[in-house]
């Protein structure tokens, strides 16, 4: 076994260290991979481990050191993908009995993109079912396990890829965010986790959940290293028609500047007045605006009432969406097929029964009745309507702010099994699901920890931005990151 | 708005779902008890609003028509559950034969 670890460094650290020869990539492929062999058992954040991917990736890096070739921006990082992405030579299940044997037939755009920016792709992270859920344990595969209290759900639905990244198993990883699931789980486990605007990163490649809320983003231990990723993921797609092309792409540079004076900071007065609320998590929030005001931004409050309307929208949208995208998964093409079918629609019916979980039928049932005859109006219909509300409520508080904070959360990781009706669970996404409708961008950042039953549980900031306002938003989140100054590490990379 | 048991079948069948009787139970109770907080939208004026079409505003994307490599017939059909001279097999659909 390696004795490198570097689950202490960031991504600019490991690169910089490869092309000086510290270390190779080869190295730091298999000290990864170790790490994750003696770790993941526990943490079960990967539902497959990629060595050959790795350390063909790795020899690829090392070749150009040797031929003193410039490297790719993140030559040699450690990195790991929701297991909702499609690469070549690995299994994309989505954690769902559905595909659990279903191959990759072509790349995801964004995984493509991180691969030629030279990182060392070691696996495919476990998720909530589809997606499906806001602390991983809808997986069919079992649930992820948060690296600060392994009894603890790590968030969800992008489990595992939160999960890796705090447990120092991946450097970088990515997650997708239809409703909260990238900034989620990012709360829950102390990791920098960003839903980047609607269009900023192709979806192509990306099973897809709710397509109009969809969005791939980053997770990773520092601000700059989630804006090292952006770069090398975003940008338009000729795969995707929602992507755009965009000239205001540089996000490591506002990451590095961390410049707030002047800028314009809103605290959402009445989201963190909603009951419900952890005091500890009201309480963080409070102080890190306060810290924006000693770092020269003017903080001001702002009232979102119709956001709270949120979750109604987004229970219809996104199951609505859902329904129809997961009606291709009919054991004809792929995926699970029940055995001796009577006829086709026999074939349908029991294949989808025993591939899809719980939470999933739930979904797709919920989806359908809201598109069903005569139910269309009345429920789509108003939620697209409650959709224009929202976002043009986030317009004009962007008149007047930079910036809004809100808690990412309304609560730090809770214990397995702690929230089992649905409706529960979904209350946990308040706060990011309307950022998804408006389709906007915004970014978990950690803002301190509370301290339950003997659990150190990271507290996440939410920073929401305007349409492409990633710059302004790695700004205020790397002011804040590195005011607070915080030991993100978690038990698993400490001991 | 609430449904009934006959009206979670129906559903069943639209999402093409063979549930167990238990199912149909519990997904009665869950289903009842999220449309009855997703009504809580009706609190909202929303007769003047436009519906959202799309997220932000992108129009007419369009690409240059030339011819790219796409998925091979080999790459299509290696996940298919079945298949027969190169064409995914399913269950017979036409005809009253036995031998399906």
């Amino acid at each position: 076994m390696s004795e490198l670890n570097l689950s202490a460094y960031t991504a600019a650290e490991i690169t910089a260290a490869i092309a000086r020869k510290e270390f190779s990539a080869r190295e730091a492929a298999g000290a990864a991979l170790a790490r994750i062999e003696a770790l993941d058992g526990d943490v079960h954040a990967l539902n497959q481990v990629t060595p050959d991917l790795a350390y063909a990736a790795a020899d690829r890096v090392d070749s150009l050191v040797a031929a003193g070739e410039p490297l790719p921006p993140l030559a040699g990082v450690p990195a790991a993908f929701k297991d909702n992405m499609n690469l070549i030579g690995t299994r994309t299940t989505c954690s769902s009995r559905i595909l659990a044997n279903y191959e990759s037939a072509y790349d995801c755009t964004a995984v493509a993109r991180l691969i030629a920016a030279g990182v060392l792709p070691l696996g495919k992270c476990n998720m909530d079912e589809f997606a499906f859920g806001s602390s991983g344990e809808s997986s069919a595969t079992g649930s992820a396990k948060n690296p600060w209290d392994l009894g603890r759900i790590p968030g969800g639905s992008s489990a595992g890829s939160a999960a890796a990244v705090a447990a120092g198993l991946a450097t970088v990883t990515l997650g997708s965010d239809t409703g909260g699931s990238i900034r989620q789980p990012g709360a829950m486990t102390g990791t920098v986790a960003l839903k980047p605007t609607y269009g900023r990163v192709s979806r192509y490649g990306c099973v897809a959940f709710a397509s109009s809320l969809d969005q791939i983003g980053p997770f990773s231990r520092t601000i700059e290293d989630s804006a090292r990723v952006l770069e090398a993921i975003c940008g338009k797609d000729s795969m995707d028609a929602t992507s755009v092309e965009r000239t205001d792409e540089q996000f490591v540079s506002a990451a590095r500047g961390a410049d707030v004076s002047g800028m314009r900071v809103g605290i959402v007065r009445d989201m963190l007045d909603m009951e419900g609320v952890s005091p500890q998590v009201r309480q963080s929030v409070l102080d890190a605006a306060a810290r924006y005001e000693a770092l020269g931004a003017t903080v001001g409050e702002v009232d979102l009432p119709t956001s709270q309307h949120g979750l109604a929208a987004y229970y219809i949208i996104g199951p609505a969406e859902a329904s129809s995208n997961l009606a291709r998964f009919d054991g004809i093409r792929y995926g699970h097929r029940v055995d001796a079918p009577t006829d086709t629609l026999d074939l349908y019916m029991r294949s989808r029964a025993e591939g899809f979980g719980t939470e999933a039928k739930r979904r797709i049932m919920l989806g359908t009745y809201a598109l069903s005859a005569g139910y269309y109006d009345a429920y789509y219909g108003q939620a697209q309507k409650a959709r224009t509300l929202i976002a043009s409520e986030f317009s004009s508080a962007f008149e007047r702010f930079d910036v809004l904070l809100t808690p990412t959360s309304p609560q730090v990781a809770w214990k397995f099994g702690e929230k089992s009706d649905p409706l529960t669970m979904y209350l946990a996404d308040i706060y990011t699901i309307p950022v998804n409708l408006a389709g906007n961008c915004a970014i978990n950042v950690p803002c301190g920890f509370a301290e339950e039953e003997g659990s150190r549980l990271p507290i996440g900031l939410q920073i929401i931005g305007d349409y492409f306002a990633e710059a302004k938003v790695f700004a205020a989140a790397a002011a804040i990151e590195r005011d607070l100054a915080l030991d993100l590490r978690s038990p698993l990379v400490t001991s | 708005m609430s449904l009934s048991e006959q009206e979670v079948r129906h559903v069943a069948m639209l999402a093409r779902l063979a549930l167990t009787d238990e199912e149909v139970t519990s997904l009665q109770g869950d289903l009842n008890s999220i449309l009855s907080h997703i009504d809580t939208i009706r609190q909202l004026d929303l007769d003047s609003v436009p519906p959202t079409a799309h997220a932000i505003p992108v129009t007419n994307v369009t690409r240059p028509d030339v011819v790219v490599p796409g998925l091979s017939h080999r790459t299509a059909l290696m996940n298919a559950p079945a298949e027969q001279d190169g064409a995914f097999l399913i269950p017979q659909i036409t005809g009253g034969g036995d031998d399906a």
